[in-house]
């Protein structure tokens, strides 16, 4: 049976992973590669690495830690940040990335999503949506979310563009849910519930997590195939190991941690 | 050890190559004939799509060198989908070097396509290629297509259907899953290969 993935995620900025509160105020985590070969040993069963300026700065991800980390870790990990071309893709698949994650340039070109699909197939392309509830109760999504002076709404439907990407060839979702983000009062389980419903490719569950109820309740209630989280992991508040215990007593699915690392 | 790592154009070449270089394999990246007759193991990966991938094969005039290889080779991911009759993904003849026909994964609900993460291995046949990867052993896939559990698979998995997670026939092998991508086991399936061939 297929194992729902736990995935911590690394906000890259300037080489460094960093942490903010809803996607503000940056502090220093630690060292790209430390932090990788850390989660890796500790059962983490992917990783996403943002880089959280490449897009507001108009520049792309830059490829050389992403191959340094590829060489390390024998886990997939995403990279994310201003991805905006084939090429752009193209670079960051060869340095060892195992998928891309489109976010503001597929709002701004919507066909990047097909070209992507097309030339690396869908099972490459993840594309992440900055989603925030508005006032009338929509959700819609945000563009240029790494940089808050530049965050913008461009008046698009959470749920239109989540149907969209998938018919592009998104073959990942990932649902970051702005207003829960970084609060750690538990995942948006309305908003994944109405992403599930219209998703037919794998949905990452992204922003609030906080204890480990929290992941219990996504998987369960919101049926996500996998849950992404930041603080709790780099705090070390919650451990992957004891996490994926408390998952499995709960009868949710999870990969054990591996306790043989004599092969690596 | 002489490795030869096809170089098909896909995506995941890279982490192939660098999987191999954690178990102190120096593989080299090739798409030329002469060297891949001369190793001692072959790799063939691939991330994409069947009908490129086998366009590729063509171009750099491969297909026959990879069906007259007499040495270990291994298929990864789409590289193991190439190793058989044809290919439903855009209807495309691949290499024949294993009977069968790949066919896309059944969507159904709570079944999602593509089978993204981790699995369970269900081991079929006591073979070198799985030695040391016990029956609860997971491992990374990422993938539409399937093949059939034939009489060549040995380790299933499940998602929606049963589909062949392993193969191996003679001096062919396949795993669906991305070895480089799945931690112990993953370097356990290479290191069986490197070291042991396909006994």
């Amino acid at each position: 049976m297929l194992s729902r993935r736990l995935i911590p995620c690394l906000d890259v900025r300037d080489g460094v992973v960093v942490k903010g509160v809803r996607f503000r105020d940056h502090v220093v985590v630690g060292a790209i590669e430390e932090l990788a070969l850390r989660y890796r040993d500790q059962g983490a069963d992917e990783l996403v690495f943002y880089d959280i300026t490449a897009s507001p700065e108009q520049r792309t991800v830059d490829r050389h830690w992403v191959q340094r980390v590829a060489r390390l870790i024998d886990i997939p990990f995403c990279v994310a940040g201003g991805i905006r071309s084939v090429a752009d893709a193209r670079a960051v698949l060869h340095a060892g990335a195992d998928k891309i994650s489109v976010n503001t340039p597929a709002l701004e070109r919507p066909e990047l999503i097909d070209e992507l699909a097309a030339v690396f197939g869908v099972q490459c392309v993840v594309v992440g949506i900055d989603s925030l509830r508005d006032g009338d109760g929509e959700w819609r999504v945000r563009q240029y979310s790494g940089d808050p002076s530049r965050t913008c709404a461009p008046g698009v439907r959470t749920l239109d563009w989540l149907r969209e990407v998938q018919q592009r060839g998104a073959g990942e979702i990932v649902l970051n849910c702005m207003g829960t983000d970084g609060v750690r009062a538990g995942y948006d389980l309305a908003q994944l519930q109405a992403a599930r419903a219209l998703c037919r490719v794998p949905l990452v569950a992204s922003g609030g997590a906080g204890a480990m109820a929290h992941f219990a309740e996504v998987f369960a209630n919101a049926d996500v195939d996998a849950a992404l989280a930041a603080s709790v992991f780099h705090s070390g508040e919650i451990a992957i190991p004891a996490l994926k215990t408390y998952l499995a007593d709960r009868g949710i699915t999870v990969r054990p941690v591996e306790s043989d690392d004599a092969t690596r | 050890m002489k490795v030869a790592v096809v170089d098909s154009g896909g995506a995941n070449i890279a982490s192939v190559c660098f999987a191999l270089q954690r178990l102190g394999v120096d593989a080299e990246l090739t798409g030329d004939a002469a060297v891949i007759v001369r190793a001692e193991r072959v790799i063939l990966p691939g991330v994409g799509a069947a009908a490129p991938a086998m366009a590729r094969l063509r171009e750099l005039d491969l297909v026959q060198t990879l069906r007259e290889l007499t040495v270990p080779l291994l298929g990864i991911c789409l590289g193991m989908q190439l190793l058989f009759e044809a290919s439903d993904e855009g209807d495309t003849p691949c290499l024949g070097l294993l009977r069968g026909r790949v066919t896309l994964l059944p969507d159904a609900p709570g079944v999602r396509i593509p089978h993204m993460g981790w699995n369970t291995l269900q081991p079929l046949r006591a073979v070198s290629l799985l030695a040391g990867i016990d029956a609860c052993a997971q491992a990374y896939f990422v993938h539409s297509y399937a093949a059939p559990v034939s009489t060549d698979c040995i380790a299933a998995c499940d998602h929606g259907q049963r589909f062949a997670a392993m193969v191996q026939r003679g001096n062919v092998a396949g795993a669906q899953f991305h070895p480089e991508r799945s931690a112990s086991t993953g370097a356990r399936v290479l290191r069986n290969f490197l070291e042991k061939g396909l006994a």
